[in-house]
């Protein structure tokens, strides 16, 4: 697959149009991961843009974003800066072997009171 | 009345206090909550990704399956209610996706997003009335609570049309009804750290804190989601700052049903 075509899908898969973004930052202003995201919503957004997918492809943004939505809400030009980190991380974990988390990984985070919402909204969101 | 009825698969193991309640007060309301029958995990979360369509089949079935059985679907986990609700949009407005979700499940009828579905909040308000629950309160809870809404049952608000997403008001109004005292707190619809405890564990941990210190600071007491996960972050993740319930324990309190 050649560079542009990658870039295609995630445009594809994200189904949101960054070309409308007006850079006014919003997104990352109200994002709650915002400290642990190492590319901000607002940069997702720019970057795709921009066709520069190799450091989105590697950053650690992609496991950090809540899904919560939060960016998405405040956009006043209805972007969806969350469905740019969803697309971005498919790409990636849909790769061979380049799931998020590992079944062995699991037991020694698991407690008692753990609900099972917790396990498997992760394996949906990290695992293929 | 009666209503299909979807519990989800943390309803059925870590969260029967939730379920458990939520029936018992919606007999004595007088609704009468019929099980889906063989219904499915919704996956918790809903994807995003514009090709997903095995993940948003399980939510189509229940969804069909209240169609024919009264025409609405009753949820009560915010997760179920979020997967189920967005794909119930997807199905109605989302041309590609209702067609191979059609395709793919090969029902007698094709869904196309007829069913209204209804979060177990809606129903007390929309439904029931939160004046009929004013006066069924045999016990009225005096005391200061915090309504924790989180981020799946107002986000996204075009598909989740629940409440204002910036300004929420339904569980305030439900604190009312069941004689509380409600306290409005800035980090209330603010996420509490989800599930990426699996990728990193100290996000939760801090924002599940600052939602409890937010509420403590303005005077709450307790405080009440609809949620399992957000109430596991919170008790186990956020520092037992407050004690968190799910809102049905408290209308099984106020109206009786349980001690």
């Amino acid at each position: 697959m050649t560079k542009q075509e990658r870039i295609e899908n995630i445009n594809r898969l994200s189904g949101t149009d960054v070309k409308k973004c007006m850079k006014c930052g919003k997104c990352s202003g109200r994002c709650p991961a915002f400290k642990d995201m190492d590319i901000k919503p607002h940069q997702f957004v720019s970057m795709l843009g921009k066709g520069k997918i190799d450091e989105l492809l590697e950053c650690k943004a992609i496991w950090n974003c809540l899904s919560c939505m939060a960016c998405v809400e405040r956009c006043p030009r209805g972007v969806a800066p969350a469905a740019v980190v969803e697309a971005v991380r498919e790409t990636v974990v849909r790769m061979q072997g380049a799931n998020g988390i590992k079944a062995e990984d699991i037991p020694p985070i698991v407690d008692e009171l753990i609900p099972q919402q917790l396990l498997v909204s992760a394996y949906r969101k990290y695992n293929k | 009345m009666k209503i299909s009825y979807y519990p989800g698969c943390t309803l059925r193991t870590k969260a029967k206090e939730l379920d458990d309640t939520a029936r018992l007060c919606a007999k004595v309301l007088g609704v009468e909550m019929e099980e889906v029958e063989n219904w499915q995990c919704c996956g918790g979360v809903y994807k995003t990704a514009t090709d997903e369509i095995a993940t948003k089949l399980s939510a189509v079935r229940a969804l069909d399956y209240a169609k024919h059985h009264g025409g609405k679907l009753l949820t009560l986990c915010s997760a179920c209610h979020n997967v189920i609700k967005r794909t119930n949009a997807d199905m109605k407005a989302d041309g590609d996706i209702c067609m191979r979700a059609n395709n793919y499940l090969k029902l007698d009828e094709p869904y196309k997003g007829e069913t209204e579905v209804l979060h177990y909040l809606e129903l007390l308000k929309n439904v029931v009335g939160f004046d009929a629950i004013k006066k069924a309160v045999v016990k009225p809870l005096n005391r200061k609570i915090g309504a924790y809404y989180g981020c799946l049952l107002l986000r996204p608000s075009a598909a989740m049309a629940f409440d204002n997403p910036e300004n929420p008001t339904i569980i305030e109004d439900f604190i009312r009804a069941i004689g509380g005292t409600p306290v409005v707190y800035p980090f209330r619809n603010e996420c509490c750290g989800a599930y990426v405890s699996l990728k990193n564990g100290e996000l939760p941990k801090e924002k599940s804190r600052k939602v409890l210190t937010s509420a403590k600071e303005k005077g709450a007491e307790e405080v009440i989601t609809a949620c399992p996960l957000c109430l596991y972050n919170l008790q186990v993740n956020g520092g037992e700052i407050l004690p968190v319930k799910y809102f049905t324990e408290l209308l099984a309190e106020a109206l009786g049903v349980k001690e």
